[in-house]
């Protein structure tokens, strides 16, 4: 843990959150509170509804029911409400979703002059202070295609960063990267949760989740099963689906 | 039979401008009714999709020929005075737009849902997501096609004679007429618009060809 966050205000909010995809249950009655500053690892086997719940914060999935609260703005569908939730939160995805037809550079300055109406010489001051940030600012005339998955992925983090969001989302940052690359993309979330981002991770890099988090969160079927520090998480599992969890991703690595 | 001179050469070389002109005048009208188009049918509200989707049926279900008389005659019984021109520019314009609206729509949809995702992260709204994330994707996937299109619209425009256009197919009819000498004149006629459209296929195959081996 690397910073208590308890006397924090509370930034995100998750009240019975509902979420149906036609007949199947995604997400059941979820309910989450995030403070300010604060790490939180999202962990449970696939189809558990760890994407599609942090997918909601940012509003990429709608939900049915519940109520989903971000910097005292609640989510109620509206195009407003939609804008000022994205403004303050930051994703990153598993596939990085880069840009292709743009360079590094442009991929960071889009957004912030887009939305923000920041100008091009800002806009370009901004990107270059994350792009080194995140180590790889020497890259930022390449294109995506001519970077590895590890720079790609650490170009996606530049270009989250650029819109200064108040929260980062990452949805499986690592399982699409060859393992010798995971280390780089790790080592700048670590940089990040040091500098004290509010960050929710969907991760099993279990290391990481020692390291960093401030909770560990184990979902699986839609609901959120257990939850606690990372120490006691991994040392007293208290449910028999975290047990077979947990010992099934730690055999694995 | 009669030589084919300079005169006869220069006559088909007018004919040979009013096609270039319609190919253009249907491909920049067709191209941005087509992007219209192909938002609409992509968009999110189901009366605009289903709307566009019955005119790309309409369009590409009836003969370009059927296009050009329905316009023509059309225009005129509606009581308005059009002249040859605006209403062939109005038929190509609805025929390649119905066209190009498909192709696009496919291309658009072809763009991986990730880059949208990641668009609708970053706050993007939809004027900014299309135009700087979308669309330029989407082109470059619709290349071949669209300049496959180019090449049937270019030798489409020869319909355009039945409304009264000495375009290129119709000049050589007439050159024809007055030398008697099919073969050589509809020869060159062939020989023109050959050179006009091989390139254009040329170069599009060898995007085509380009693209697969970026895609690997």
């Amino acid at each position: 843990m690397l910073n208590s966050a308890n006397d924090q205000p509370t930034l995100i909010s998750l009240e019975d959150v509902q979420k149906w995809y036609g007949a199947f249950h995604a997400l059941k009655s979820i309910s989450l509170s995030v403070r300010k500053g604060e790490k939180i690892v999202l962990c449970g086997p696939s189809g558990s509804g760890k994407s599609t719940l942090i997918r909601c914060i940012n509003a990429l999935e709608t939900i049915e029911d519940g109520k989903i609260v971000v910097e005292g703005q609640a989510l109620d569908g509206s195009t407003k409400s939609v804008d000022a939730i994205r403004r303050e939160v930051g994703m990153v995805f598993q596939s990085f979703n880069l840009f292709p037809h743009m360079t590094v550079l442009q991929n960071c300055t889009l957004a912030p002059m887009r939305v923000r109406g920041t100008s091009h010489t800002d806009a370009e001051r901004l990107a270059r202070k994350y792009l080194e940030r995140v180590r790889i600012l020497d890259q930022a005339e390449k294109y995506p295609a001519q970077l590895s998955g590890g720079q790609q992925q650490r170009v996606a983090i530049a270009r989250a960063l650029c819109m200064e969001p108040k929260v980062m989302l990452f949805d499986e940052p690592t399982s699409a990267l060859d393992p010798e690359m995971v280390k780089e993309v790790l080592d700048t979330m670590i940089g990040l949760a040091r500098d004290g981002m509010t960050m929710i991770c969907v991760t099993h890099e279990m290391g990481f989740a020692r390291q960093v988090a401030d909770r560990v969160i184990f979902m699986a079927s839609g609901e959120i099963v257990e939850e606690a520090e990372p120490e006691v998480f991994f040392k007293s599992p208290k449910h028999e689906r975290t047990k077979t969890f947990l010992g099934e991703i730690l055999a694995h690595h | 039979m009669g030589p084919i001179g300079e005169n006869e050469f220069f006559f088909l070389m007018q004919g040979l401008r009013w096609t270039v002109l319609l190919a253009i005048v249907g491909f920049i009208g067709g191209g941005i009714f087509g992007i219209l188009i192909a938002l609409l049918r992509t968009s999110k509200t189901k009366v605009a999709r289903t709307i566009t989707a019955g005119y790309i049926s309409v369009f590409q279900g009836t003969p370009l020929l059927m296009q050009l008389f329905v316009v023509y005659y059309g225009v005129a019984l509606l009581g308005f005075e059009v002249n040859a021109w605006i209403a062939v520019a109005i038929a190509f314009t609805l025929h390649a737009s119905a066209f190009l609206g498909e192709i696009w729509r496919g291309s658009i949809e072809a763009v991986p849902k990730g880059q949208t995702e990641a668009a609708n992260a970053l706050g993007l709204h939809y004027v900014s997501r299309m135009k700087d994330v979308i669309l330029p994707q989407a082109l470059k996937i619709s290349m071949p096609a669209t300049i496959g299109f180019l090449v049937q619209l270019i030798k489409g425009t020869s319909l355009a004679a039945i409304v009264g256009f000495i375009e290129l197919t119709r000049a050589g009819y007439i050159i024809s007429n007055q030398t008697y000498r099919p073969l050589l004149v509809f020869g060159i006629v062939g020989a023109i618009y050959f050179i006009i459209c091989w390139p254009l296929s040329y170069a599009g195959s060898g995007l085509e060809k380009r693209m697969a081996k970026a895609a690997r």
